[in-house]
């Protein structure tokens, strides 16, 4: 049999902090970059003992995209794109975070029916997000089933968005100034049927998998974050929420309209897998009455204002935050008064919630591992960006 | 924890399995949602977003309004888009081929070839957006396969050539 | 005087005859089974399942089986080739045997045996060791990690499963499964099952674990150990592996339906129709549990055994003695 000397592969920089080996009955591992519930192409670096993890590190970088250095090389509105591609399940928020940025560069007022689409159609891929996520989890957590039941409704609210954008998943819905396009007539009706058929399944939901005592014992008392922690790591969105800090950019720094709409921001103090779980089970609801108030009153008039066709905005710079899924996303633009931007920086929520992550790990199961990992919603193409 | 407590917790979670059992037992019994592809098809294909596609004009729609401007070319994020128009002869070479020459061209109105490169699009329609007489729009072909990287160089005016005499 | 080898009586040709019998029904139900699972997986999850190859794709199993036999059979480098091979077959070949002792039919006795019992909990606790092998044999450490599992999870399970066994062997008087299928009666007030449902509920749970069927497929475990202990195989090793895993669960639920359900004792039909009817039965529930609930954790799995399964099967099991002592 040929012999097998690990001392002869190359070795691997990314590893070198677990060097110079495991130390006496440890073991490491490397899960990922091809690992079935690192969703993508996350690698972490596992030092185990048995089952339990004595240390572990994320390995990032497999998908990085140079989406901020592309930013320097195209105008504003051909880095548009882009955007919808950092974080392909809530490329709304993303979109949104860029117009919004480059905006207030450019001082674009965005007409009242502009916003309340924006609104809607970024709640509307919230849930959208919610809805993967949780069949996703499931799914890392052995349960197959939900996540068919999940894309059977997911595949409603899809069909509207294609409606609107004609798209399924790498919306670039928004310009600069407003939405690309008017809703079509039966957008509201629909949007509204929608929220309707989604708050009846969510029983079903509650029945099938909330209160099952396997995903219970999966989920309870499983990665507790405290807020201090949570905040230490910069952790936003429904990660920060579920330890007990009910801080939501839509409520803490109102953008838009949604200072005008009236609506409950979900928190949980355990900090455990199960309290992430809950709060984003919770923004179900809360996405489903924003679109009803966000819809049900359509103001008329235009859906976009009159943006210039080569957009040169004058030399400052402008931040702009929104509420993503996965917490608060800000893009950072830099004009020197060209076409091109100067420098834009995305700030991606994931990022900080997987650093968390090696904090949390430490401890623990393998099994409870995945499970944390899949709580923190991570998307990886968000983080490389 | 008292030895009641703990059946009756035991109780609840079993409870909780036979629910489960029990929604997707129902499961089991409703009628599929999948769409068995080549005998069915989804019914939503009106609003997809394909390739793009070129706008005839009223009169006669196997004309392109296209301008020949060439501000799509320069919008478009990716250098898709092709459109190539006839160069104008210089002095004394009126006999010479027509040259084609990539938009714009001095003095030509009308393109001579649209071409774009779907395996480079991103379908973010800034190109339907910069054209001033709204020559560009998206078409909703779904049925993009191809055995070759070249087949997905789309020839649009041709394409619009034979929209027009389908109709 | 011995009888003669040729006929139908001598032991050894009726082994034989038996376990050529057993392949063919192992490969025939595997097949079935693996096309039925994934149908009934496909219309829990609102989709038809396997559709285009033969009529309601019940050709497809065949047509799987065909892509794993051509698949190329690799082997990692580093890995121990005797046990890296011996793994799949270990796994296949001591679930055969578990047929033998079957009680199909009055009359269809593969082999009659009075210990009948104890060799099928002896072959199928076997079964883990082809796990270990193949954990341990492929160099691979998510293999070991399972292998890990599986024998803990095989130990935490085999003791709760074995009292439940003994409580009915107790009431029946015998370790012959003819024996306790024939002490049975056609109605399902006679059967164990009902008259001792706690048994019963923890012989199909012990049994969910003994076959690494989810929720209990902590060896395997696709989304924590990619695949667990057959990471590395490929065509027919995993095949094996997973034609293994199918007729364990058929052997499982065939001893249940023999031990709690009267085995083909029944109304109206054939006592093999009977005794189909209710193996096939006990193995849609486990389908049916696979494709409904997320997997449980390692540490869980073995609590569930050690504080709940196993003090309830001695109490069982305690009760069982009493009543019987009285009734004598
Ligand atoms: S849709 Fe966008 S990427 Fe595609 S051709 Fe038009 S401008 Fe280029
Ligand atoms: S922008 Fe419109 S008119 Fe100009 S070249 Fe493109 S398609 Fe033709």
């Amino acid at each position: 049999m040929q012999a097998f000397d690990t001392a002869q592969l190359p070795r691997d920089p990314s590893s070198v902090r677990f060097e110079p080996g495991p130390t006496e009955d440890k073991l490491i591992l490397s899960m990922g970059p091809q690992h079935p519930s690192t969703h993508g192409v996350l690698r972490i670096l596992l030092e185990l003992d048995g089952e339990y993890i004595v240390r572990a590190e994320p390995v990032l970088g497999y998908i990085h995209r140079m989406h901020e250095w592309m930013a320097e090389q195209k105008t504003y509105f051909q880095f548009m794109p882009n955007m919808g591609r950092v974080d392909y399940l809530h490329a709304m928020a993303w979109n949104w975070a860029y117009a919004g940025a480059v905006e207030r560069l450019a001082g674009i007022e965005v007409p009242e029916r502009g916003e309340h689409i924006r609104v809607a159609v970024t709640e509307l891929n919230r849930i959208s997000s919610h809805l993967l996520w949780w069949g996703a989890y499931l799914l890392d957590l052995g349960a197959f089933t939900p996540i068919m039941y999940a894309f059977d409704d997911r595949e409603i609210l899809l069909d509207i968005l294609q409606a609107v954008t004609g798209s399924r998943l790498t919306y670039s819905y928004f310009t600069f100034g407003g939405v690309y396009n008017d809703v079509p007539d039966d957008f509201a009706s629909r949007c509204l049927a929608f929220t309707k058929h989604l708050r009846s399944r969510l029983p079903m939901y509650r029945d099938l998998v909330t209160d099952n005592v396997i995903l219970r014992g999966r989920c309870e008392g499983i990665g507790e974050m405290d807020v201090d922690l949570a905040r230490r790591y910069g952790a936003t969105g429904p990660v920060l929420r579920g330890s007990g800090a009910p801080v939501d950019t839509r409520r803490a720094e109102p953008y838009s309209v949604y200072g005008k709409f009236d609506f409950r921001i979900p928190a949980y103090s355990q900090g455990d897998a199960m309290a992430r779980y809950m709060v984003r089970m919770d923004e179900l609801e809360t996405s489903c009455d924003i679109i009803d108030q966000a819809v049900s009153n359509l103001p008329d008039g235009p859906c976009s204002a009159k943006a210039p066709k080569t957009l040169k905005p004058p030399k400052g710079e402008a931040c702009y935050a929104v509420e993503g899924a996965r917490g608060k996303i800000l893009v950072h633009v830099r004009s020197d008064g060209g076409p091109k931007p100067y420098r834009v920086k995305l700030r991606a929520p994931g990022f900080s919630n997987l650093s968390v992550f090696c904090e949390l790990a430490r401890g623990t199961l393998l099994a409870d591992a995945v499970s944390i990992l899949g709580s923190l919603d991570l998307v990886i193409p968000e983080i490389d960006r | 924890m008292s030895v009641s407590a703990l059946f009756e917790e035991a109780c609840t979670g079993l409870k909780s399995l036979f629910v489960g059992l029990g929604i997707t037992g129902k499961a089991f019994c409703q009628p599929q949602v999948t769409v068995i592809y080549p005998k069915q098809e989804v019914d939503n294909l009106s609003t997809f977003r394909g390739h793009v596609e070129l706008v005839g004009k009223e009169d006669d729609p196997s004309v392109p309004r296209c301008v020949a401007c060439g501000a799509c070319v320069k919008a478009c994020p990716s250098d898709c888009l092709t459109i190539l128009c006839p160069v104008p002869a210089k002095e004394g070479e009126q006999d010479a081929p027509v040259a084609m020459g990539p938009a714009p061209q001095k003095g030509s109105k009308t393109p001579g070839a649209v071409i774009v490169d779907f395996s480079l699009c991103s379908l973010c329609g800034q190109c339907a957006k910069t054209c001033p007489v709204d020559s560009l729009r998206f078409s909703d072909n779904p049925y993009m396969v191809a055995l070759d990287r070249k087949e997905f160089r789309i020839d649009l005016m041709a394409r619009l050539k034979r929209q027009a005499e389908e109709e | 005087m011995s009888p003669d080898l040729l006929s139908f009586d001598h032991p050894l040709t009726r082994l034989v005859v038996g376990l050529l019998c057993v392949f063919a029904f192992v490969g025939l139900n595997g097949l079935v089974l693996v096309w039925v699972e994934r149908k009934v997986a496909g219309h829990v999850q609102l989709r038809p399942g396997p559709l285009h190859v033969g009529p309601y794709g019940l050709l497809q199993p065949i047509v799987d089986a065909v892509k794993l036999v051509g698949k190329q059979l690799a082997m990692p480098a580093g890995a121990d080739k005797y046990l890296y091979w011996a793994a799949p077959l270990l796994a296949f070949a001591p679930v055969t045997v578990c047929f033998l002792p079957l009680p199909f039919d009055p009359d269809l006795a593969p082999m009659r045996l009075n210990i009948g019992l104890v060799l099928i909990l002896a072959f199928s606790g076997l079964g883990v060791l082809s796990l270990i092998l193949a954990g341990w044999g492929s160099n691979n450490k998510w293999g070991l990690l399972g292998a890990a599992r599986a024998v803990a999870q095989s130990v935490a399970y085999e003791v709760p499963l074995l009292l439940a066994v003994m409580s009915v062997a107790i009431t029946a008087g015998s370790l012959d499964l003819y024996e306790i299928t024939g002490k049975q009666g056609g109605w399902p007030w006679q059967w164990y099952g009902v008259q001792n449902p706690l048994a019963f509920f923890i012989f199909l749970v012990c049994a969910v674990a003994e076959t690494n069927r989810a929720p209990f497929d902590l060896p395997e475990a696709e989304s924590e150990l990619t695949a667990g202990f057959h990471t590395e195989y490929s065509g027919m090793g995993f095949g094996l592996f997973f034609l293994a895993e199918y007729a364990n669960m058929i052997v499982v639920s065939g001893v249940a339906a023999a031990l709690f359900l009267g085995g083909w004792q029944g109304p109206f039909l054939s006592g093999i129709l009977w005794f189909l009817v209710k193996v096939y039965a006990i193995l849609l529930l486990m389908i049916w549990m696979r494709w409904t609930y997320p997997r449980v954790r390692f540490d869980q799995l073995l609590n569930l055994s050690w504080k709940w399964l196993t003090p309830l099967a001695i109490i069982d099991l305690a009760l069982v003695v009493i009543i019987k002592g009285i009734g004598g």
